[in-house]
């Protein structure tokens, strides 16, 4: 009997998949974006195999410093005389992993916090929002940078800094949706036969809201890469650790911005704003499937 | 970003005899007045709080981090406790603090071993000057093409404007403005690479305006470009909501042009919640100018913590989060006063 009723599940869970994803491939550009992100996530986890230490280590660099791109160097050399096409290739990886692990973290507290706070209600729900709508107005870039400054060096503290300074918006969204789908019938129901705080929450408002939250988090680490890459940038990043930012801040501090060195300023940039589009788009479409207000009215 | 347009406080009934609703009006106001002026305060509060907790409770205080990794003793380190009044338990290194604070007293600057207080308001001025002159532009160009972009929605201008913020919403502050200082400032060269005065200075007192407006430019531009793009958004989406209004076909059928229709009617009712968000998004705009100060070397608030985080300067970094943060609450309790004024619906309430 449960097998049968677990197929059933199974089945209607299949069906939704295919929905989602026939209504995201109507997109064209959230189609565009999730090309684009694969293709740089296949580079960045593939990029030890042709790109080694010795390559990014600024002792053993073999170009001149600050060459043109030529045959040998596609995009030009640094101030040290590497490759900037292997510096912005590797430094992908960093700025791919502290953008997702970022925002998973602060989606994840935006989510608990939105949750909690329109399931309880009353104070719980007044000295959580009010908490949520102070951290929603202050600059999250000088509370980072603060936050950074206190803790250790290193790509974890950059990823908590990040974290817990972004998450308000996302508590908001969630709060919305908890309450309208907390008003519906079958949460009554699921009261009425004795479902008690964690069995709602975890049971029937998670899986509701979770798709809204999916589409959150695409279009916040968007918006997590370019903090990292800004604190990375203001030198608060790990110095050891080539990342997109730390290439803009060494490009500016070696004055190679000043020698017209192009070649070492665009490559970083226009890596930074091709994540953060292709995510950018992704995002905006599946919140176009998910959210129904969007795809009714507004574009 | 709709979820933040719900701060309109549900609208009362009014009250039978005029007299009677002026009084209850006035009340109203007054507690409305109070009421958010209060939430402002506790919102100062824990700004101050804050600032307390990042500064000192967290494991890696100051003292820590300087001696990591140099030979320092622990007469040193106690002595170092004692001139911070670090060897005090929390709650009594609390209550000085906030004294201290109210007496505008920051402690002294590692770096410059001047009053954080007296670096801070003498840096208050170039930033405001930035951040002022963005925001004007920004605010001008955002409303007019959103206004332009949702009255013609659909059309190529529309996908263009769109196009352009989601683009320059992707765009890092900091990589904009290098690019600006490296095409127009070293390329070009048709504007300085740094400062906000050229060193030496200049004669008189026009020239001297000139030159700080030469100065100006560039890290004014950077900061509109990343943050018109916003307002275009929100003045976008805030139009098109009003625009299946019934009083615009009203409007129309009373045979006012499509100009008149736009300008007169559906503008002014969109501003409203435009106006909120603007504010709310201060503290965007005020990370922005950390960020372009640091790269143009603009000698404001945004450079000093720039400056203060390299070294590590602890009180200093305190000192401009506090006022930075304590800014942007202020100016949020601004506009939810300015909201009040402006909405005739939320006045009566």
């Amino acid at each position: 009997m449960s097998t049968g009723a677990g197929r059933i599940a199974w089945a209607r869970r299949r069906r939704a998949a295919g929905k989602l994803w026939r209504d995201f491939a109507d997109s064209r550009s959230g189609l565009v974006g999730l090309a684009a992100l694969l293709g740089i996530v296949l580079i960045a986890l593939l990029a030890p195999l042709w790109i080694s230490a010795d390559d990014l280590s600024v002792i053993k660099a073999t170009g001149g410093i600050l060459t043109p791109p030529s045959g040998e160097f596609w995009l030009g050399t640094d101030h040290a005389g590497r490759s900037v096409l292997d510096l912005t290739v590797y430094g992908a990886r960093v700025s791919l992993l502290v953008g997702i692990a970022a925002a998973v973290l602060s989606v994840g507290i935006g989510t608990i916090v939105g949750m909690l706070s329109g399931h309880f209600g009353r104070w719980v729900s007044a000295v959580l929002m009010r908490v949520t709508d102070f951290f929603l107005v202050l600059p999250a870039l000088v509370l980072a940078i603060a936050l950074s400054t206190m803790l250790e060096r290193g790509l974890s503290t950059i990823i908590l800094a990040i974290g817990v300074t972004s998450w308000p918006s996302t508590a908001r969204l969630v709060r919305a949706q908890t309450l309208t789908i907390e008003a519906r019938p079958y949460i009554e129901r699921a009261q009425a036969l004795g479902g008690g705080h964690p069995h709602i929450l975890l049971r029937h408002v998670l899986p509701a809201v979770l798709p809204l939250v999916l589409a959150n988090t695409t279009l916040a680490v968007g918006s997590a890469i370019i903090s990292e890459s800004t604190l990375a940038f203001l030198g608060l990043g790990d110095p050891s650790k080539v990342s997109w930012g730390l290439m803009l801040k060494q490009a500016l501090d070696t004055g190679s911005v000043t020698a017209g060195a192009w070649w070492y300023l665009l490559p970083p940039g226009i890596a930074i704003v091709a994540v953060v589009l292709s995510f950018t788009l992704c995002g905006r479409a599946l919140e176009i499937v998910v959210n129904p207000n969007l795809k009714a009215g507004r574009r | 970003m709709v979820d933040m347009l719900t701060t309109t406080e549900p609208v009362a009934e009014l009250p039978g005899g005029e007299r009677a609703a002026g009084r209850v009006r006035a009340l109203g106001t007054a507690r409305f007045v109070a009421v958010k002026i209060g939430g402002g305060l506790v919102s100062l509060l824990l700004v101050v709080v804050l600032g307390f907790f990042l500064f000192r409770a967290l494991p890696g205080n100051p003292i820590r981090s300087i001696t990591t990794d140099s030979h320092t003793s622990i007469e040193q380190i106690e002595k170092l406790r004692a001139e911070w009044g670090m060897d005090e338990p929390l709650p009594g290194q609390f209550v000085e603090y906030l004294g201290d604070l109210l007496r505008w007293d920051l402690g002294t600057s590692f770096k410059y071993k001047q009053p954080v207080g007296d670096l801070i308001l003498g840096r208050i001025g170039p930033t405001l000057l930035l951040t002022g002159a963005a925001l004007l532009l920004a605010l001008v160009l955002g409303l007019w093409l959103g206004t332009r972009a949702a009255w013609r929605h659909g059309s190529r201008f529309d996908r263009l404007a769109t196009g352009t913020s989601l683009v320059l919403w992707s765009v890092p502050t900091f990589w904009l403005g290098l690019i600006a200082l490296m095409v127009f400032a070293v390329a070009l060269d048709l504007f300085p690479t740094a400062g906000m005065t050229t060193p030496g200075g200049v004669d008189g007192f026009l020239p001297a305006v000139l030159d700080v407006a030469h100065h100006l430019v560039l890290p004014a531009v950077t900061l509109t470009a990343v943050t018109y793009a916003q307002y275009l958004m929100v003045m976008r989406s805030s139009l098109l909501e009003e625009m299946n209004a019934d009083y615009l076909t009203t409007a129309r059928a009373k045979g006012l042009t499509d100009d008149q229709v736009r300008r007169r009617h559906a503008v002014p009712n969109a501003l409203l919640p435009t106006v909120t968000i603007i504010f709310l998004h201060t503290g965007l705009l005020v990370s922005g100018a950390v960020t372009v100060e640091t790269v143009f070397s603009w000698p404001g608030l945004g450079l000093l913590t720039y400056n203060a985080i390299g070294f590590p300067d602890y009180p200093l970094l305190q000192g401009t989060m506090i006022v930075l943060a304590g800014a942007v609450v202020v100016m949020n309790v601004l506009a939810d006063l300015v909201y009040r004024l402006l909405d005739p619906r939320v006045r009566a309430a």
